[in-house]
């Protein structure tokens, strides 16, 4: 009864700020602007079939570079000696304290045409380079905001996997390849799945740094709502039910995922 | 492969240093085939870090590790023919009992159906048939033991290493362990090494006992030599419980202590060297005052079941008797030693 009790403010939260505004979503995604139940909305979808897959593509290829980069940083940091691992997760944490605005601005002032990167490319007589508005600086502003959410799980459980365990596999004929797919991996899955959902969901949605780093021409899902909820083309009902199919979209994606970890992970050290 | 001395691991001034404290001071070792070899010690005297140089985990700072008369310093651990059951199992958890013992076969490519059978084997080895499909979180101490011991068996390697395997079970599963432990040794024929830092488990199994300390090897010999024959003070204390006092050889065969002159059967000292003696508690033997060599009062008397163990006070020496016949505390006893357990050993001048 105790901990029911406990649980109430957590509840109370959820029910008012979770569950309500998301019946609110639905209600105006189902509904026109008079009130009415109807789903124009949602059958006029396919005129932003463009924007939904570069947001599902951006976001996908922003995650597999997030886990390519975390993934062996991850694994290096938790075999470090403990008090250099406190010093190395800092400097992952780090930028994340700064305002995620001022870090994507300062982005902006990198990635322009006569910006920082194409004087000093210039000076060794190279480039200007196109870099600012394209989908690469868009990916980059993902995986350059979200990498820590993916550093943070995977370090966790790989601190977990004892060393003797990697020793088990190399002593049992294993070289380092077969340790990496048969051990490591394996044992880190929780970390991965979790990883990925961190880094892919506010990547898919996000509207900030495709703005500020994509231009005009590469507009992502977060963009379009926005438009329809604050921007020019004011439509509370079509932005409902654009958020409505992505949510969708994002729940059918992290059910594939799911399929990957159904087994039962419990125990990382034996 | 082997040499014609039957050796199998040769260990050659192996020294190792961590952040400049030297944990292996130059250990020299010859390990015979098919032998059940205990590296036994204090912790912190270099025995796992031994293990850990044969079995490829930590390179020697200087030395050679010869394995069949070849040298094996730069070979990898997987590609040596030597497996080990790890501290604390070391299982793999995401993998239940039939893969965790398959594992090493499956990393050689053999077919599955002779995969299949010799898990089969392995399970019945280590009496642990029917237990394929068991997920390792659910087994329990001792049963981790035992697919350890096959996971690692299953790839029939000439060496298997075994560090403390037992230290995490309870006595009566410990005992029941040893026996197996030596029953799967004897029925494969294979080297067993193995660390511990218990001198009754070292006596229980071994064919050849190593002791250590300080990153020196103190003696080599059979359970029944390093019993009775310890070479230094530190190894008759560390292998059972012993009286040591120190004495004076007056001549060879003549020893002092405890302000006496003893007969005994060591020679070779150097006249009127000062030496540690050392008499093992069963050997002393109570009589009656007068026939006694040295005479005390009974301090205190503990029954251990099998005997009494009493603690008798000399004024200068407080001993250790072992005896089936109790004796009152406070009463006057004479004490009796023959000439061949009296032990004399040099002193050691380290420490």
């Amino acid at each position: 009864m105790k901990s029911k009790l406990a649980a109430a403010p957590y509840l109370i939260w959820m029910a008012v700020f979770t569950i309500v505004p998301l019946g609110l979503v639905f209600y105006y995604g189902l509904t026109d602007q008079d009130g009415n139940f109807s789903i124009d909305n949602l059958s006029r979808m396919g005129m932003y079939t463009n924007i939904f897959f570069r947001s599902i593509w951006l976001a996908v290829i922003a995650t597999v570079v997030c886990l390519i980069i975390a993934y062996p940083l991850a694994f290096i940091l938790s075999r470090m000696d403990t008090h250099k691992q406190g010093t190395m997760l800092l400097l992952v944490m780090l930028p994340m304290w700064m305002n995620f605005l001022l870090r994507t601005y300062a982005w902006m002032t990198l990635l322009e045409t006569n910006g920082v990167i194409n004087k000093i490319l210039g000076f060794v007589g190279l480039g200007p380079f196109e870099m600012i508005n394209t989908q690469g600086a868009i990916v980059l502003g993902m995986v350059y905001n979200y990498v820590p959410f993916m550093i943070l799980p995977l370090y966790s459980v790989m601190t977990k996997i004892d060393n003797s365990v990697i020793e088990a596999a190399q002593d049992l004929g294993s070289n380092s390849r077969q340790v990496l797919m048969k051990v490591i991996i394996p044992l880190s899955k929780p970390g991965i799945m979790t990883g990925i959902t961190m880094v892919f969901v506010p990547s898919v949605s996000t509207f900030i740094i495709s703005r500020m780093l994509g231009g005009g021409s590469n507009m992502l899902i977060g963009d379009l709502i926005e438009q329809q909820i604050l921007g020019t083309s004011y439509n509370l009902n079509l932005g409902a039910s654009i958020s409505i199919v992505l949510m969708i979209f994002i729940f059918m994606i992290m059910a594939v995922m799911n399929q990957f970890d159904d087994e039962e992970m419990e125990g990382m050290i034996i | 492969m082997e040499n014609n001395n039957g050796t199998i691991i040769s260990l050659k001034d192996i020294v190792v240093e961590f952040d400049g404290e030297r944990i292996l001071k130059s250990i020299n070792l010859d390990i015979k085939d098919k032998e059940f070899v205990t590296l036994l010690g204090p912790s912190g005297c270099g025995k796992t870090t031994t293990l850990r140089i044969i079995g490829g985990f930590l390179n020697a700072d200087s030395g050679d590790v010869y394995f069949g008369g070849e040298r094996i310093n730069d070979v990898p651990p997987h590609k040596r023919n030597v497996n080990t059951v790890f501290q604390r199992y070391a299982l793999f958890p995401h993998l239940n009992v039939y893969d965790n013992i398959a594992f090493g076969l499956k990393l050689k490519k053999m077919p599955a159906n002779e995969i299949k059978t010799k898990v089969k084997e392995m399970l019945k080895l280590v009496n642990l048939e029917g237990y394929e499909r068991r997920s390792i979180t659910k087994l329990s101490g001792g049963q981790h033991q035992r697919v350890a011991i096959a996971r690692a068996l299953i790839n029939q390697p000439k060496v298997l290493l075994l560090d403390e395997p037992l230290g995490a079970l309870d006595l009566k599963l410990r005992k029941e362990m040893q026996v197996e432990l030596k029953r799967i040794q004897q029925s494969l024929e294979i080297t067993f090494i193995y660390v511990t830092h218990d001198q009754e488990e070292a006596l229980t199994m071994s064919d050849t006992v190593v002791v250590m300390k300080d990153g020196n090897i103190m003696q080599v010999g059979t359970p029944v030599d390093i019993y009775n024959e310890p070479v230094n003070a530190f190894v008759a204390d560390f292998i059972g419980e012993s009286n040591i006092i120190s004495g004076m050889m007056r001549r060879d065969f003549l020893v002092e202590f405890a302000g006496k002159e003893f007969e005994c059967v060591d020679r070779g000292f150097d006249r009127n060297e000062i030496v540690d003696v050392v008499i093992r508690p069963e050997d002393i033997e109570i009589v009656p005052t007068i026939q006694g060599q040295l005479e005390g009062v009974v301090e205190s008397v503990i029954f251990k079941g099998v005997h009494y163990e009493m603690v008798i006070d000399t004024l200068d020496f407080k001993w250790l008797v072992h005896s089936t016949k109790c004796e009152e505390v406070g009463t006057n006893v004479g004490m009796r030693v023959a000439p061949m357990d009296i032990h004399i050993m040099h002193k050691t001048t380290e420490e």
